[in-house]
């Protein structure tokens, strides 16, 4: 049996826009912040694992150890689009369970600034049409041949659980935004913190039917880390570090296998499910267990699948589950108490290590006025489209 | 003269989709595979793809790159003999009031351009039937 990993500190800024700052600065300031929780220092680290996906050639791991403590560690910068961050603490808690190390550092950070429609690249028409690509195509096919961007999708995503399930619609994809943005208003390090009615939700301008721009998450910029121990370190600790560690009861990656449409519709269900289910085996905890869930909700039609997937509601029944409230913060399983990607942001890299950062508060009874009382045990699940999906379920110390 | 836009429209009096098929498991794909994604056979045949279908997704897309015209609808269609196909829909009011998930759709093509030497591209998308 593997050593079990705690979570010792964490830390992460704000979300939302630094004209003035780098994405160096962002790390660096994740990373002391967590260092500093953890009551250990950048000499304690045995190694240093960094995401980030815009900058993903930049070397942001060793940028940032020119900020905080040139040590000679080994550092890991990763990239694997929106699950970046949970690949950045996965390969830190690879390496303490590989015997490699003790204490590692994980960091997510992203500087989008105001980038706009991923995957929406400007359409340039050649004066001779020549076949190129995997296709053959003569011209850029998004908007042709459907459509690349993120909005669409995901769109398309929820609309064919819509297909599938009955009693959902374009109102209960609204009310999932409607809850993200009324959660953001309790959370200080989001990006947007105003309260919208279901109206205002569904009659702000259509992106891609049925996201309305309230409905998709912004670009920005943001930074988190996370300080990893693994247990026999874990033991040599104060008793006031022990107690305010977060156990991670599991930690599962997984990729999207083979299905019929997956390469016209990428498929975010069924590496969700995989993972969601390894990470109950892993934890020995069900969906009923959790306390609070972070999840992906990059648009509005995304988390309410994912409540179908990572098995918070009855299967086929994501609709009736947001209608009668459940995934409020007073409801049976509160998901994206933070705001979600949709208010709270969504610095693509930062994400993954964030998500951990909010479930690791509420376990510890810190998390101020958007604290979910008695929480014990909290579910983080981030998706990259491509596709891979990162899943973590944390633990309050029994210390 | 006219050139597809994609490898795997396949122009004529009746143009249709090209796929190719695993010979092993049935799998097909769209574009060249070097083993099957399914079952990791490397044998592939081509095969023609049912022109009908039904509409399995959609949305309707009001924010693209700037030079694409809005709103169109993107959608998924499953063809009537069990292949997945992104297109868009055509010749569709672009009203969700308008599009009923599961509505059957028939593949047709139409000219998307004109290059300098007079060559049109001829694209394709799902028309209801």
């Amino acid at each position: 049996m593997a050593q079990d990993i705690w979570v010792l500190g964490t830390h992460m800024t704000a979300f939302g826009r630094y004209p003035d700052q780098d994405a160096v600065d962002l790390a660096a300031a994740a990373a002391l912040g967590a260092l500093d929780d953890g009551g250990v220092t950048i000499s304690d680290m045995d190694l240093l694992s960094c995401g980030t996906l815009f900058q993903a050639n930049a070397g942001m791991g060793q940028q940032v150890q020119k900020q905080i403590g040139q040590t000679g560690i080994p550092v890991y910068n990763v990239s694997n689009a929106c699950a970046t961050g949970a690949t950045a603490l996965r390969t830190v808690i690879m390496a303490i369970r590989a015997g490699e190390a003790d204490l590692g550092l994980a960091i997510g950070v992203e500087q989008m600034g105001k980038m706009g429609l991923l995957a929406g690249g400007a359409r340039k028409e050649k004066n001779v049409y020549e076949p190129s690509g995997r296709f053959g195509a003569v011209m850029p096919i998004d908007g042709i041949l459907g459509t690349d961007t993120m909005p669409g999708v995901f769109a398309q995503a929820g609309m064919e659980y819509a297909n599938d399930n009955d009693g959902v619609g374009f109102e209960q994809f609204a009310k999932v935004a409607q809850k993200n943005h009324a959660h953001s208003t309790l959370n200080p390090l989001a990006q947007y913190q105003k309260e919208f009615s279901l109206e205002e939700v569904m009659g702000s301008p259509m992106q891609s039917y049925p996201n309305t721009l309230l409905m998709c998450c912004p670009t920005g910029d943001g930074a988190a880390a996370c300080v990893l121990v693994g247990e026999e370190r874990f033991a040599t600790l104060s008793r006031e570090q022990q107690s305010r560690a977060v156990k991670i009861s599991a930690s599962v990656l997984t990729t999207d296998p083979y299905v019929e449409s997956g390469a016209m519709q990428p498929d975010v269900n069924t590496l969700t499910r995989n993972a969601a289910q390894a990470a109950y085996e892993q934890a020995g905890v069900g969906p009923e267990d959790l306390s609070l869930v972070e999840l992906h909700d990059c648009f509005a039609t995304a988390e309410l699948i994912h409540y179908d997937n990572l098995g918070l509601c009855e299967p086929g029944g994501a609709g009736d589950f947001i209608d009668r409230g459940a995934p409020w913060r007073d409801g049976d399983t509160p998901v994206n108490v933070s705001g979600g990607l949709i208010s709270k942001g969504h610095p693509i890299g930062a994400t993954g290590v964030a998500n951990v950062y909010e479930v690791a508060t509420h376990l510890r009874g810190e998390a101020g006025d958007r604290q979910i009382e008695g929480a014990n045990v909290g579910l983080a699940h981030v998706i990259g489209l491509g596709s891979s999906c990162g899943v973590h379920i944390l633990e309050k110390s029994g210390i | 003269m006219q050139i597809p836009l994609v490898y795997y429209l396949v122009l004529g009096d009746e143009p249709y989709l090209q796929a190719n098929e695993c010979t092993n498991c049935g799998a097909r794909f769209f574009g060249r595979r070097n083993a099957c994604a399914h079952c990791g056979h490397r044998e592939f045949k081509p095969v023609r793809v049912s022109d009908t279908g039904t509409l399995r997704t959609f949305s309707i897309v009001y924010r693209a790159a700037p030079t694409i015209p809005t709103p169109y609808v993107s959608a998924i269609v499953l063809t009537d003999d069990g292949t997945s196909v992104r297109s868009n829909l055509i010749n569709i009011e672009p009203d969700p009031a308008k599009i009923s998930l599961g509505m059957k759709v028939k593949l047709d093509t139409y000219v998307v351009g004109t290059d300098d030497d007079g060559q049109e591209a001829v694209a394709f998308g799902y028309a209801p039937t």
